[in-house]
């Protein structure tokens, strides 16, 4: 296994996508939680989900990996029938879950020794990889560690560590960044990039939407249990939205925007703030020119904009 | 597959429990200590304090009729423990079950090795109690070799039984109404302290349907250098605890789990 150098996997993928989804539905009692999502992963996309909380993105992770049962539909993961076959299939994935789960009894290197047990690895191989692992979370001399001694960052890197013990040609990650900080985050953006350019295949849940324009190939917007756009960061943005913003905030800001509404394709108000969606800003901006009481902010249109667009501004709670 | 499907069992179980006995060899004294000195003190402190003001029970001092009360109830005591309180935080405070199930094991295989853990557990606690009693003359028939069996036999029972409280149980609290509700109950209803004989009818046919009394109607004799009567009856009760407990333990993980 090639951690650290480029391409471990331009052999041996599969011919097909990595992972299929055709018209998956679950249900919890009532409560219709995925309502017939269909997507497709060809080998080395990095594939992001994004929804609001509660739109079905872990709970279509854990369908993928065969973890729960759909109600109807059809799941193939690197060719296997998750229905029949989850375990099979499980063997070349690794997973990151939204919840650090290592084994806080375990030092950072029995924890991977552990792990990789579970994949049937011996002993032996798995200890020789385990350098290149805790070099790739920068975690290098700390083998010996203890888990409760780890910064939340390290944490995180060494769960996933963890799940490329076996060297695995998919790898499912829930949340990957939530509740670290933006350097722990850029590292972990980093590590997924390798990943990627060593012809891994990501599938990644987000709700940052600068995560999801900066790493994800293609993507899926999620809301309510199906899939409401699919394309990539850039595609979405071109389909769904303005390509300019102009933000102001402040008192007259919400007059303003009255006033100047026939110039703008579109106008949003959240609060204090008002959003002029536009494929052309100048006029907007020449009419800000003249002084003004207010704030404001010109800049390009991003996946954000879409998000809120197609999902709405309310909380989900 | 449904949840009611019979459990699948396979060797997958095996890095499972050899994570369980990595954790535990960290803490092996502290364990091993905790698992004898508190029934160790039962039974010498009743035994030769109470034992004392007695003239025999059952044909023989007290402290050797209470040799095989102590030793199935310490088992019994060992594998509750284990599946409820460790079980329970493996399986949902630290989240290590949903760790193993995203690894090519099942449910099922995860059960499996807790069962096989606590039962190792509970194994090592009867052993323990067991050794002491040797060394203190309080059992020397060979035929007392045979209650090793008997401690499996319990440790898998009452480790079935744990894993199935421990699937229905929101918190931690609600091991004690097991505890008060089950266990302790059953300390005194089936023949560790005294005879089920001194029981009045009615609890006496109760405590037959308990699987402790199973336990201590073979450990007993078999302590005393006696062959117990019904063998097979107890061997099939106490089985049939194991078998069921871990099925219906099974199916109502997967009813929590895997939804």
């Amino acid at each position: 296994m090639a951690l650290n150098g480029a391409a471990a996997h331009p052999a041996g993928r599969p011919a097909g996508p990595v992972l299929e989804m055709s018209d998956v539905h679950k249900a919890y009692g009532e409560r219709e939680v995925v309502r017939g999502v269909s997507f497709s992963i060809a080998p080395g996309e990095c594939y992001g989900l994004l929804g609001p909380n509660g739109a079905g993105k872990t709970t279509s992770l854990r369908l993928a990996l065969g973890l729960t049962e759909p109600a109807s539909g059809r799941i193939r993961l690197l060719g296997h029938d998750v229905l029949t076959d989850a375990r099979r299939a499980r063997r070349g994935v690794g997973v990151v879950p939204q919840m650090d789960n290592l084994d806080p009894d375990f030092t950072v290197s029995e924890n991977l020794l552990v792990y990789g047990r579970y994949f049937g690895e011996s002993d032996a191989a798995i200890a020789g990889r385990i350098p290149q692992l805790l070099d790739f979370a920068g975690l290098a001399g700390r083998g010996n560690t203890r888990i409760q001694e780890l910064s939340g960052g390290m944490k995180r890197r060494l769960t996933m560590a963890r799940a490329l013990v076996n060297d695995p040609q998919v790898i499912f990650m829930d949340e990957p960044t939530t509740g670290l900080d933006p350097q722990a985050r850029h590292l972990i953006w980093e590590r997924l990039k390798t990943l990627v350019a060593q012809g891994r295949t990501l599938l990644l849940t987000t709700h940052f939407m600068d995560e999801a324009e900066r790493l994800c190939t293609r993507l899926a917007i999620m809301d309510e249990g199906r899939i409401i756009a699919e394309g990539s960061p850039r595609e979405l943005i071109a389909r769904h939205i303005e390509p300019d913003v102009i933000e102001a905030f402040g008192d007259g800001a919400a007059d303003w925007a009255r006033a100047v509404a026939s110039r703008a394709s579109r106008v949003e108000v959240a609060g204090e703030t008002v959003f002029c969606y536009t494929a052309d800003a100048r006029p907007l901006l020449a009419d800000l020119d003249q002084s003004r009481d207010f704030r404001y902010l010109h800049r390009p249109a991003n996946l954000e904009d879409v998000f809120l667009k197609l999902t709405g501004r309310d909380l989900r709670d | 597959m449904s949840n009611y499907a019979l459990p699948v069992l396979s060797l997958r179980f095996l890095p499972v429990w050899r994570r369980n006995f990595l954790v535990w060899r960290k803490l092996a004294i502290p364990s091993v200590l905790g698992n004898l000195a508190d029934p160790m003190i039962y039974m010498l402190g009743l035994g030769y304090g109470l034992g004392s003001l007695l003239p025999s029970v059952a044909g023989v001092s007290y402290v050797a009729f209470l040799a095989a009360g102590t030793v199935c109830f310490s088992t019994t005591n060992s594998a509750t423990f284990e599946t409820l309180y460790s079980g329970f935080s493996r399986m949902h405070v630290q989240r290590t079950w949903d760790a193993i199930m995203n690894a090519p094991v099942a449910l099922d295989d995860v059960v499996l090795a807790e069962l096989l853990w606590a039962t190792a557990k509970a194994f090592l606690s009867g052993l323990a109690i067991l050794v002491v009693v040797w060394a203190m003359g309080l059992s020397h028939s060979p035929l007392s070799l045979w209650a090793l069996a008997v401690v499996v036999l319990v440790g898998l029972c009452f480790s079935s039984l744990g894993l199935v409280i421990t699937a229905l149980a929101p918190s931690y609290d609600f091991f004690m109404y097991y505890f008060t509700l089950v266990i302790t109950p059953m300390s005194m209803l089936c023949g560790v302290f005294f005879p089920i004989g001194q029981l009045p009818p009615g609890l006496h046919e109760l405590a037959l349907v308990l699987p402790l009394s199973h336990a201590t109607l073979l450990a007993r004799p078999l302590l005393l250098g006696q062959v117990p009567e019904d063998i097979l009856l107890h061997i099939v009760v106490l089985l049939a605890y194991a078998v069921a407990g871990f099925y219906a333990a099974v199916v109502l993980l997967r009813r929590r789990l895997l939804k």
